[in-house]
């Protein structure tokens, strides 16, 4: 299980635009890299970002990220979705490796 | 005479605090917006993922002893305030001076009867990094004990000693060139207020200690040993050139 | 660890973003992604700001954002927008699918860059249409490389 930062608001007002941050923890090895020996470092990367919003009726996948190896180390990546209705955000990151991760996190929204 | 080089050095700073504004500058004002704007926003600062780890390991119980850091320390907030801004102390027990990762090392060691934590590991920058965070905001302290003075002294004279095969002292581009550019860089006054740091050029968390050996091998000298006493003298000398400063750890720096 | 090879290319990486803009094969590559994303669509400059600091510190880790001009209502929203590169060894940074839902237009996130190049956002529309912005960035080794 990779560490991972979600920031977003708790609460937010229906139709309130909020903005949401996250940041993953993993190395995002390119495949272009060479140690000293001279042999290459295998490509070991997260290929995709999701957030799905989840609020009891709909489950809408609201934003994706495609990931290459031009994404630095960390991935930080940060967007804005609109607050309709309480409910979770689900973030879902997968990669290279079978890496699979989800994180949830709850918004109330009045 | 390297007591009066150290005496004139400390005088000077002490007349510029004096005289006039302070001179030093933290290593954050030679970033750019961007990056300044990484490191202030917790949201955003990759360093806080170690931060995390580190709060982690706080409350994990290791070593034989079945104790947590927690157990004897409790909150770290409360606990840990200040510490790093202290560091390196002399230490009794060793009878020399500890840098804030020997002491941790020292603790799990003799109290929590765990191993020590591989030299540079994630688990040790994450446990020194969520230490360091107790101490944002506070100044650095002066090392204040006399039984300090002989290592400082000899982490002064390391500071302006040439090294390497580009026969460079700190001093030279610290103390001479701070401001001015090497390759596109900006070269910082090198103040240790941001360690342990999240380096861009590392992709990843890092010592002062690492700094300081990739600063050595910067001038192709050998760099000393990790927890080589001489890395010890120089964090010691740096603290003291920093005192007043505000401690910005865990801090992203080019 | 520093090549000799490494100061070189970046070098000419400077000479190259001050000076010409020769044709060359990474050009190409780079005109060809923007095409394939754009699925035949026209693409236009405007609507698009790609915020990136003109000389970055560090190739590694280059914070950028982008920002496109749009309602983002469910009849004129901003569909993907897409960030190439001109120099690094793929084409592709990354590729963002937005839509009604995200209220607004505009992702951050840090990118790697492998020396001084044209970076491209291109924003797709829902209705095909696509918009672009280039930036030219210089990038700089570091001054003490570790080894």
């Amino acid at each position: 299980m990779a560490r991972t930062l979600i920031t977003m608001p708790k609460t937010a007002k229906r139709g309130e635009l909020i903005e949401i941050r996250t940041l993953i923890a993993h190395p995002m090895e390119t495949g272009y890299r060479h140690a000293d020996d001279g042999s290459v470092q295998p490509r070991n990367l997260i290929r995709r970002l999701t957030c799905r919003y989840f609020d009891g009726r709909d489950d809408v996948e609201v934003f994706s990220a495609e990931l290459f190896p031009a994404i630095a180390a960390n991935p930080y990546v940060s967007f804005f979705t609109v607050a309709t209705a309480s409910g979770s955000l689900r973030f879902s990151w997968q990669g290279d490796n079978g890496f699979a991760q989800t994180e949830s996190v709850e918004l109330t929204v009045t | 005479m390297k007591a009066t080089i150290v005496a004139v050095l400390l005088a000077s700073i002490a007349l510029a605090h004096a005289a006039e504004p302070d001179p030093r500058r933290s290593g954050y004002e030679f970033m750019t917006p961007q990056v300044q704007a990484m490191q202030r926003d917790d949201a955003a600062n990759p360093a806080m993922l170690a931060v995390q780890d580190g709060a982690a390991l706080w409350d994990r119980a290791a070593g034989a002893s079945s104790k947590s850091c927690a157990s004897c320390h409790g909150a770290a907030a409360t606990s840990m305030r200040g510490v790093a801004a202290r560091y390196p102390v002399f230490d009794a027990a060793q009878q020399r001076p500890l840098d804030l990762r020997q002491r941790i090392n020292a603790c799990r060691v003799n109290h929590q009867q765990a191993t020590s934590f591989a030299t540079e590991s994630a688990d040790q920058l994450a446990i020194e990094s969520f230490v360091a965070l107790q101490s944002r905001g506070l100044v650095v302290a002066a090392p204040s004990d006399p039984k300090l003075q002989p290592a400082i002294e000899r982490g002064a004279r390391l500071f302006t000693q040439r090294m390497g095969q580009l026969d460079f002292s700190c001093a030279q581009c610290h103390d001479g060139h701070a401001g001015q550019r090497l390759a596109g860089s900006t070269i910082p006054q090198a103040h240790p207020t941001g360690y342990p740091l999240y380096r861009l050029e590392w992709q990843g968390m890092g010592s002062l200690q690492r700094r300081l050996r990739s600063c050595m091998a910067g001038v192709r000298a050998e760099p000393f040993a990790y927890g080589a006493p001489e890395l010890v003298e120089l964090e010691l000398y740096l603290a003291q050139r920093a005192a007043g400063m505000r401690i910005d750890a865990p801090a992203v720096r080019p | 660890m520093t090549t000799r090879r490494q100061v070189l290319t970046t070098t000419a990486g400077l000479a190259g973003a001050i000076w010409l803009r020769p044709a060359s094969a990474s050009a190409e590559e780079l005109a060809a992604a923007i095409a394939a994303f754009a699925a035949g669509a026209p693409v236009r400059a405007g609507r698009v700001t790609l915020d990136v600091a003109p000389l970055v510190e560090n190739g590694n880790v280059v914070p950028i954002t982008v920002t496109v001009q749009s309602p983002m209502s469910a009849a004129d929203h901003v569909k993907a927008i897409a960030i190439f590169n001109e120099r690094n060894p793929q084409r592709d940074v990354a590729v963002f699918g937005l839509g009604p839902r995200a209220g607004r237009a505009t992702v951050s996130t840090r990118i790697r860059l492998a020396t001084s190049q044209q970076l491209v956002a291109v924003a797709k529309m829902n209705d095909g249409s696509c918009w672009t912005h280039t930036v030219d960035v210089i990038v700089t080794l570091a001054a003490c490389v570790e080894s």
